[in-house]
């Protein structure tokens, strides 16, 4: 993991004219909220994440995961390549609870 | 410029909750802090548990903690770090099925009451009145009015913003290895990235903390244990109760989002799990599964979006330290919080505030939570 020295910013936020557009479809984030957190002190993804919620709806960032790199390393001014991503997590697509705890004892488990 | 950045007023080793609160508190009384983080912010314990703040079945030693994070600090919370920290207080549901659950429920609400807790148990009919959808099977409850949750996410960077605000830096991506006295005060952090100073170091690094005090030759017996947590999709509001079960098949919420937040244990965990990784275990999760739709047959259907896991630091005698060290003057600490952390979290960062800058918790009675409480078997 790269040093990352964290301060208060000096200037102040500045909106831009598509700050409305959503990002994040499950979660319904959008690009001016990730601009904003990442003005709020965020410099990864799973602090992106962890502090809007974009990638931890339905699609668990199958979707915006890309988008959100693309905008996390403008802001920072990182190569795409190094904004890091998200935490994969089990299970890969949602799964009934039922079905996830094997206890229905009409099915034959996993 | 690099040279100034590496010396501060007060060196926090942890950029978790309790460091990032400790940080803001520090700030507003004009100590700047240097917070040293060797992952992410929040990455560890702060940002992995199902945000319970609950004083019921709190060991009595914590207790004054608790109470006082409950009736001074949570209420207002939000609006103190200007973010949403979903912090609801509709009380603790502490769910039996059977008969030595209820023993075992009413033990722990006698130790309370006498601490001073407003808690009692309540029969499985009035627990379904409290939360509506619970099986029959729930044979009675302990109820703690004054319990509730919140998102521990929010807190934790509503917590690390005001710390940034307040003047306080942060370095992530740098791990600590050990601690230097300097004329026999603690004041130098051994790092991979060279040497960081300080007066004052505050080690709050869950259970890595334990290797790093023992350079200084202070050693806290924590071990660390890991508990998992499922997140469901979101569902209208269906109850607003913290809940826990005397078994420990289950505890959690569900979220202002909609979604039910559910963590425990597989059973297997202490001879399973003691090494680095917070890696999802394949047997505890559906285990977890089977426990909520006895207690919750209508959430059978519900999907589960993800899992994860975290480490408790878990202290030998189940509570933690939150101490100056005498032998190393200079040094606080303040780990070893067994998995309940997050409830008590605002109210450490006030004690420990106090510990640095006045050398004594003032507001708080962290007295029972001493470094030098541990003693041999006699």
């Amino acid at each position: 993991m790269q040093r990352t020295i964290r301060t208060r910013p000096t200037l102040p936020f500045s909106p831009e004219g598509d700050d409305g557009l959503i990002v994040c479809r499950c979660e319904e984030i959008t690009k001016g909220e990730i601009r904003r957190a990442v003005y709020d002190g965020m410099r990864s993804m799973n602090e992106v994440k962890r502090y809007l919620r974009a990638g931890m709806g339905l699609c668990q960032g199958q979707t915006c995961q890309r988008l959100v790199q693309g905008i996390l390393s403008r802001e920072l001014g990182l190569p795409l390549g190094e904004t890091g991503r998200i935490r994969g997590r089990v299970p890969a697509r949602p799964v009934i609870l039922e079905d996830f705890g094997m206890s229905d004892g009409d099915s034959e488990g996993v | 410029m690099d040279a100034d950045f590496r010396r501060s007023d007060v060196l926090i080793i942890g950029g978790g909750i309790v460091g990032c609160a400790t940080a803001y508190r520090l700030g507003k009384r004009g100590v700047k802090a240097l917070v040293i983080e060797k992952s992410e912010i929040g990455a560890g314990g702060s940002c992995r548990n199902a945000g319970g703040v609950r004083q019921s079945a709190r060991d009595v030693r914590e207790l004054p903690l608790a109470m006082h994070a409950v009736s001074d600090i949570w209420p207002t919370l939000g609006e103190e770090l200007e973010i949403d920290v979903e912090y609801r207080q509709r009380g603790n549901l502490r769910l039996g099925k059977t008969e030595a659950h209820i023993k075992a429920l009413t033990a722990l609400v006698a130790k309370s009451v006498s601490a001073g807790l407003d808690v009692r148990m309540i029969t499985g009919d009035e627990a379904r009145a409290i939360c509506p959808h619970m099986s029959d099977e729930v044979a009675g409850a302990s109820w703690c009015p004054t319990d509730g949750h919140a998102n521990p996410l929010h807190t934790t960077f509503g917590f690390y913003k005001k710390a940034l605000e307040y003047g306080a830096a942060f370095v992530t991506g740098v791990t600590v290895h050990g601690l230097k006295k300097i004329r026999g005060r603690t004041r130098q952090a051994l790092t991979d990235d060279g040497v960081y100073e300080a007066d004052r170091v505050l080690l709050c690094a869950g259970y890595e903390s334990r290797a790093i005090a023992n350079t200084v030759g202070v050693d806290i017996p924590v071990e660390r244990e890991v508990s998992e947590v499922f997140v469901t999709e979101q569902r209208p509001p269906m109850f607003d109760v913290m809940l826990g079960t005397s078994d420990a098949d289950f505890y959690g919420h569900q979220s202002k989002h909609g979604s039910f937040v559910l963590g425990g244990m597989g059973g297997m965990e202490k001879y399973t799990s003691n090494d680095a990784s917070v890696a999802t275990h394949g047997i505890t999760a559906p285990r977890l599964s089977r426990g909520v739709i006895k207690y919750f047959p209508t959430l059978r259907d519900i999907k589960v979006l993800r899992t994860w896991a975290g480490h408790y630091d878990v202290c030998i005698d189940g509570v933690p330290v939150v101490d100056n060290v005498g032998e190393a003057p200079g040094l606080t600490l303040a780990f070893g919080f067994c998995g309940h952390g997050f409830g008590i979290s605002p109210a450490v960062s006030l004690a420990l505030s106090e510990l640095i800058i006045d050398g004594e918790s003032k507001s708080i009675d962290v007295s029972a939570l001493g470094y030098d409480r541990f003693r041999a078997k006699s």
